[in-house]
């Protein structure tokens, strides 16, 4: 028992960004990780890192988590260079640390953005996504007698591609993944997965126009088409919604 | 914020309101504040770098079809030259179109490198590609402002130069049989081969056309035609050095 353990146990270096709070300055920490079961999470792994700290008095590293099953979006930083860590279409909730090997050195970084602020440490106020939300990522709905689920019919073609779309848990990795940190595959996203349903049609206009507004507004940058918020996302949300969005607002701005 | 700027529907919700007696003449007035915010907003000056510089990838593929003639020799080049010149105002009218592009190209991407430079106060430590850029994408500003370079002395070089006692091809063939001249040029054509190879599909992306069904095509276009200006323009001073 103990030697398997043991075996699939690892010890690494990481250095991670430590930050008191929004308006003060910050910086990287080194601390060592050691006994690292390879069956851990991500977070688990800060987690067993924290308890440590904890017990010594230090102040504990900060970061965002909720669900830990990869759909809450709440978790999220950057690690070694990449969002929610080296491996595709994984929230860092659900990376496994087999993925890293004995003695690696772990860089570990809060999103980068204007539009986020960094609350502490590895945690940074995603609010702005939610006052593009709130701006237009919605329907209107009377209130009433519940309508009959299938009385609108909705092809099924397009109703996969809003689930794709819809898929977005809003984590910011698109953001953070961007080299102009922009939103636009989160907004992109947002904006198809109504546009796409015969539901989300009667407010497309204002909504694009509204949330697009908004987008602008709160300071994020514009997309070059890098792609690499297709490629980092956790969800793999494919930059074809950014299309549709650009589609959607010159509809609704110019016509 | 942006708001809507569907006029009719105000005209409509007037007709109901106030039971249409007359025209409401400041609708009826012509309002491009709606067009200007549109065009302000990211999306529009990302539409005003696609259109300028597809602008510019025909005019690449026109040049280019123009300066092969060389290759059919001296007369044939002399002659295309004097032809698109006998075009007259059709050719200031490009040209004068091709400086207002221009303008507006270098000046709204500089402006987008200093937003997108803007948006991230804090760089990163470590930051690694997943396979998303290229070295296109990666280095659309710098090579940009290169082109920039390049298109004034070019145009110092060709076009602003005293014609009157040799003709173009002439011009031409003294330029290039500088070699360190023939290289630089070279190296200019592969930059601007490498902005379009991904200028091409970006424009296409920018402008909404871009879907899972047409992603392959468009990136396989983009591809040929950034080899075809790179191979193209590039094998020009080397086949006129063979020549001269
Ligand atoms: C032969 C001349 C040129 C051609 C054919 C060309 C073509 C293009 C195309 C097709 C795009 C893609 C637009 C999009 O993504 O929607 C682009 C983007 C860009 N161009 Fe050019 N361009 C030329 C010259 C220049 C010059 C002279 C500059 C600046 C000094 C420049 C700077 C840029 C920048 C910065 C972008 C990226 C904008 C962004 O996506 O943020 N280009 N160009
Ligand atoms: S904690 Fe919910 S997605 Fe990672």
């Amino acid at each position: 028992m103990t030697t398997a353990r043991d075996k699939s146990c690892i010890n690494l270096k990481l250095k991670v960004w430590r930050q008191k709070g929004p308006d003060v300055k910050g910086r990287f920490e080194a601390y060592k990780a050691r006994d690292i079961s390879t069956d851990m999470s991500f977070l688990e792994m800060l987690d067993v890192v924290n308890e440590k700290m904890i017990l010594s008095g230090k102040d504990p590293i900060a970061f965002d988590h909720d669900c830990r099953e990869g759909i809450c979006g709440a978790c999220g930083t950057v690690v070694n260079g990449r969002t929610h860590g080296p491996e595709k279409g994984t929230t860092l909730c659900q990376l496994h640390m087999r993925h890293f090997s004995n003695g690696d050195t772990v860089v570990i970084e809060p999103w980068r953005s204007r539009a986020f602020k960094v609350v502490k440490d590895l945690v940074v106020d995603r609010s702005a996504f939610d006052k593009i939300i709130q701006a237009g990522g919605y329907i209107s709905v009377n209130t009433g007698g519940a309508p009959d689920g299938n009385a609108i019919p909705v092809p099924q073609e397009a109703a996969e591609k809003a689930m794709d779309a819809a898929a977005c848990i809003g984590c910011g990795a698109c953001v953070a993944a961007c080299p102009n940190a922009s939103a636009m595959l989160f907004v992109g996203a947002k904006i198809s997965q109504y546009t796409l349903l015969p539901q989300g049609l009667p407010e497309a206009k204002k909504r694009a126009l509204a949330m697009i507004g908004k987008m602008d507004e709160l300071g994020f940058g514009n997309c070059a088409n890098e792609a690499e918020c297709e490629k980092q996302c956790p969800k793999e949300i494919s930059i074809e919604n950014i299309a549709r969005m650009n589609r959607e607002f010159l509809k609704a701005g110019l016509f | 914020m942006i708001t809507c700027p569907n006029r009719f529907r105000r005209v409509r919700h007037y007709a109901v309101v106030k039971s249409y007696r007359r025209p409401n003449l400041k609708i009826m007035q012509c309002d491009m504040n709606w067009f200007i915010r549109i065009l302000g907003s990211s999306i529009g000056k990302k539409l005003i770098m696609a259109l300028t510089g597809l602008g510019f990838c025909i005019f690449l593929f026109a040049h280019l079809a123009g300066n092969l003639t060389i290759c059919a020799g001296e007369d044939a080049f002399n002659s295309y030259a004097e032809r698109l010149h006998a075009l007259g105002p059709l050719v200031i009218l490009t040209e004068i179109g091709l400086l207002f592009f221009a303008v507006a190209h270098v000046f709204i991407g500089a402006y987008l490198f200093y937003e997108n430079f803007r948006a991230r106060p804090e760089r990163y430590l470590v930051k690694k590609n997943a396979g998303g850029r290229t070295i296109g994408s990666v280095t659309m500003p710098y090579t940009g402002l290169f082109i920039l370079f390049f298109i004034v002395l070019h145009l110092i070089d060709f076009h602003f130069v005293e014609k009157t006692d040799q003709t173009i091809y002439q011009i031409v063939l003294a330029t290039f049989s500088n070699p360190g001249y023939a290289l630089f040029y070279i190296v200019s054509m592969i930059i601007v081969a490498t902005h379009v190879s991904h200028g091409f599909w970006s424009a296409f992306q920018t402008l909404g056309v871009y879907n899972s069904k047409y992603m392959l095509p468009l990136r396989v276009m983009g591809t040929i035609f950034s080899l075809a200006v790179g191979l193209g323009f590039g094998f020009l001073p080397i086949y006129i050095s063979f020549i001269s």
